[in-house]
């Protein structure tokens, strides 16, 4: 039973790391309508600017925590400024073009992303500093370590502030409203432009924080790592209903859940016919199976709105 | 432009016309300079692009070979010979390998030290074999090298076979595994060093309680290591590059996993060490051949290699060297440069070389390879010991 609960555990994990990184996806799909398909490289880019700034930082002795805690203040400006950047110069020109336009301007950006990172950082991958003492915990036999616990705890209290931001403070509700109709806000005197690069600039945040989570947790970044992360966490955006923040919180947990079940008894339920090599094929298989039963996903209706 | 510039241009334009055919003077150089015949070895490496350090490494090996025999003074069929490498870039591209190949084949080069990587060495063997060239590979590890039935391939290094056994051999002898697990990247690479392992633990006893498989692209090990803790083995074999056992590695120590870790030569690197930190402390990984130190000309290469190029052995170089060695060896032996008549020898060769007494089974492959394991201690890999492949094998 042990085993079962460790997957569990791992796959809460992962899924609060995908959770973070759908809310980027969903809440500019929300507004604009555009999948940004560069938002996986810029978790990325966070990752690597937080390894990059903890290096550097090591040598001075600081506790691991504080130089987690700094690595993030700067990274997430640096995400900040990129995902402004990519939305004024590769998106907003082209806002009112076809639909495919941004499509392909995004995994354009996406291209350009990867191979910047290559040359700052190279191929290789980066060993990523230890930043929580190595304590476990011990839940019926299952091992949950400080560090696993901390990033659900604050993937989960990231997720509360944001919800709480769109639903309570006027700032969400101009984000509400642009999303509903961006001509009548912008007619009720909403700066729509600020709006939509505020939505980014707030995605960018969240995936610096995720960017550090998934280094901290599987102790290793690279430039390659934001495509298939980038993708998995778009399916939990269309598993919990794109467009929908609570929605894409949702569709991650249950993404990360799947996919750690997954992997983990595949064999078993295959007869061995199938194994853990198929780990990455979950994500897709419910992608399609979204997109097939019900396109608008677990709490969204606005896709069958807008089609 | 003035009269000045105009001369100065035309003048440099001759200078530059008569400096490139004076260079093509010397390379068409007759293959019979007075009573010394030339002897062409055709070398091909990677000399550009990422693996670069390691094909110049080969390239190194091999002019040193060439230059001992010439200042030796080689004579076969009563006649003085000299021998000339021609090296070529083989990029690691298996196109341009067999580019290179058929440029060989053209310029009836007498025999080929080469390629480094398999996946160039396989498909330009065909050509050599079509062509009756003898073929010595110091670098590629892939077994199917030697196995297609080729009279021409040969190679003075252990292959994947060999290595497979060797880590079995070590885990079930030295650390006395009694369960395994096994990990593997799905690569050729990766899949191919698990399966003889696999193969070769079995044989000796040893059960595998776990066979998971991840990519190598991948950087969450935790759901398969979940499952591999659940039939706690007391070895996990990793088959995979050092980018996926290092993350792996501490992610099994976090999950509790207290297995052995075991790793081949894609994971015997400083890289590993850094990507996995303290948890690699104490764990194992395995290199075809012996250390340097161990080798019974090792001091001696590595000292003149040192002094002649400045710089560390990267890796190859005198497995290259042998080859080449070998090679001449079997033209003395059979009297004669030409391909069809000392390939013969070559298969029959008891060269004491550099790394090894180089002789090879009916494949082409060493009768006796050696593969050695490598313990982490304190941040750096430290030789444990050495394992007679072929020994593990019966």
């Amino acid at each position: 039973m042990d085993i079962f609960l460790q997957q569990i555990i791992n796959g809460l994990v992962l899924g609060s790391i995908y959770a973070l990184v759908a809310l980027g996806y969903t809440m500019v799909y929300g507004i604009l309508g555009l999948i940004n398909f560069a938002h996986g490289e810029v978790v990325m880019i966070g990752a690597l600017v937080s390894y990059s700034v903890m290096m550097v930082l090591v040598p001075s002795g600081l506790p691991p925590v504080l130089l987690a805690l700094i690595s993030v203040l700067v990274a997430a400006p640096v995400c900040m400024a990129l995902a402004w950047a990519i939305e004024r110069y590769a998106y907003r020109p082209l806002r009112h073009a076809p639909k495919l336009t941004p499509l392909i301007s995004a995994i354009g950006v996406s291209i350009l992303l990867q191979n910047m990172a290559m040359m700052i950082w190279g191929r290789g991958y980066h060993a990523f500093p230890d930043i929580l003492p190595a304590i476990h915990f011990d839940i019926g036999g299952a091992q949950i370590t400080l560090l696993q616990t901390v990033t659900i705890g604050l993937a989960a209290l990231t997720m509360g502030i944001l919800a709480w931001m769109i639903q309570r403070t006027s700032l969400g509700q101009a984000m509400r409203a642009t999303a509903e109709s961006p001509a009548i806000a912008e007619l009720m005197g909403i700066p729509v432009n600020r709006i939509i690069t505020l939505t980014f600039v707030i995605g960018a945040a969240l995936a610096a924080l995720a960017g550090l989570m998934v280094g901290a947790n599987y102790s290793v970044a690279h430039y390659y790592m934001g495509f298939m992360l980038g993708l998995k966490a778009f399916t939990a955006a269309v598993l919990g209903g794109i467009g929908n923040i609570t929605g894409a919180m949702l569709g991650g947990l249950l993404l990360g859940l799947i996919e750690s079940l997954g992997a983990g008894y595949i064999e078993d339920l295959t007869g061995g016919f199938l194994g853990s090599n198929y780990q990455d094929i979950f994500a897709f298989l419910v992608l399609i199976g979204v997109l097939v039963f019900r396109p608008g996903g677990l709490m969204g209706e606005r896709v069958s709105e807008r089609a | 432009m003035t009269p000045f510039a105009r001369h100065a241009l035309s003048l440099t334009a001759i200078a530059l016309a008569s400096l490139s055919l004076t260079a093509c003077g010397k390379k068409e150089a007759p293959p019979t300079a007075g009573n010394e015949v030339i002897i062409t070895i055709g070398h091909a490496a990677p000399l550009t692009g990422p693996q670069a350090h390691l094909g110049k490494d080969n390239e190194n090996g091999a002019v040193m070979a060439i230059d001992e025999l010439n200042s030796r003074g080689m004579s076969i069929d009563g006649k003085k010979v000299k021998f000339v490498l021609v090296s070529e870039d083989d990029q690691a591209d298996p196109k341009a390998g067999t580019t290179v190949a058929q440029k060989f084949v053209d310029k009836k080069v007498n025999g080929v030290i080469g390629h480094l990587n398999s996946g160039t060495t396989i498909p330009a063997s065909r050509i050599y074999s079509e062509a009756g060239i003898p073929q010595i590979s110091g670098s590629a590890t892939n077994p199917t090298y030697t196995q297609q039935g080729f009279k021409t391939t040969f190679r003075v290094f252990a292959n994947d076979i060999h290595q497979g056994q060797a880590l079995a051999q070590f885990a079930t002898k030295s650390l006395k595994a009694k369960t395994i697990a096994i990990v593997d990247d799905r690569t050729a690479y990766g899949q191919g060093l698990a399966d003889e392992f696999k193969k070769a633990a079995e044989a000796a006893g040893a059960k595998v309680v776990a066979q998971e498989f991840t990519t190598d692209k991948a950087t969450d090990f935790k759901a398969i290591l979940t499952k591999i803790k659940a039939s706690n083995p007391d070895v996990l074999f990793f088959s995979a590059m050092d980018a996926q056992g290092g993350p792996a590695l501490k992610q099994a120590r976090e999950l509790g996993l207290k297995a052995t870790f075991l790793i081949g030569d894609g994971g015997c690197t400083p890289e590993f060490i850094k990507l996995a930190g303290n948890a690699a402390d104490g764990q194992y990984c395995s290199l075809p051949g012996v250390p340097l130190e161990k080798m019974p000309g090792g001091t001696v290469f590595k000292d003149k290699y040192q002094k002649r190029y400045n710089q560390q052995i990267q890796l190859y170089a005198p497995y290259v060297y042998d080859a080449v060695m070998v090679m001449a060896d079997a033209m003395q032996r059979a009297n004669s440069a030409e391909p069809a008549k000392f390939l013969l020898e070559v298969g029959k060769s008891q060269y004491q070389g550099v790394t090894a007494k180089v002789v090879f089974d009916a494949k082409g492959d060493l009768a006796a390879p050696a593969v050695s394991i490598y313990q982490d201690k304190g941040g750096n890999w430290s030789y444990v010991e050495t394992v007679d492949a072929a020994a593990a094998a019966k």
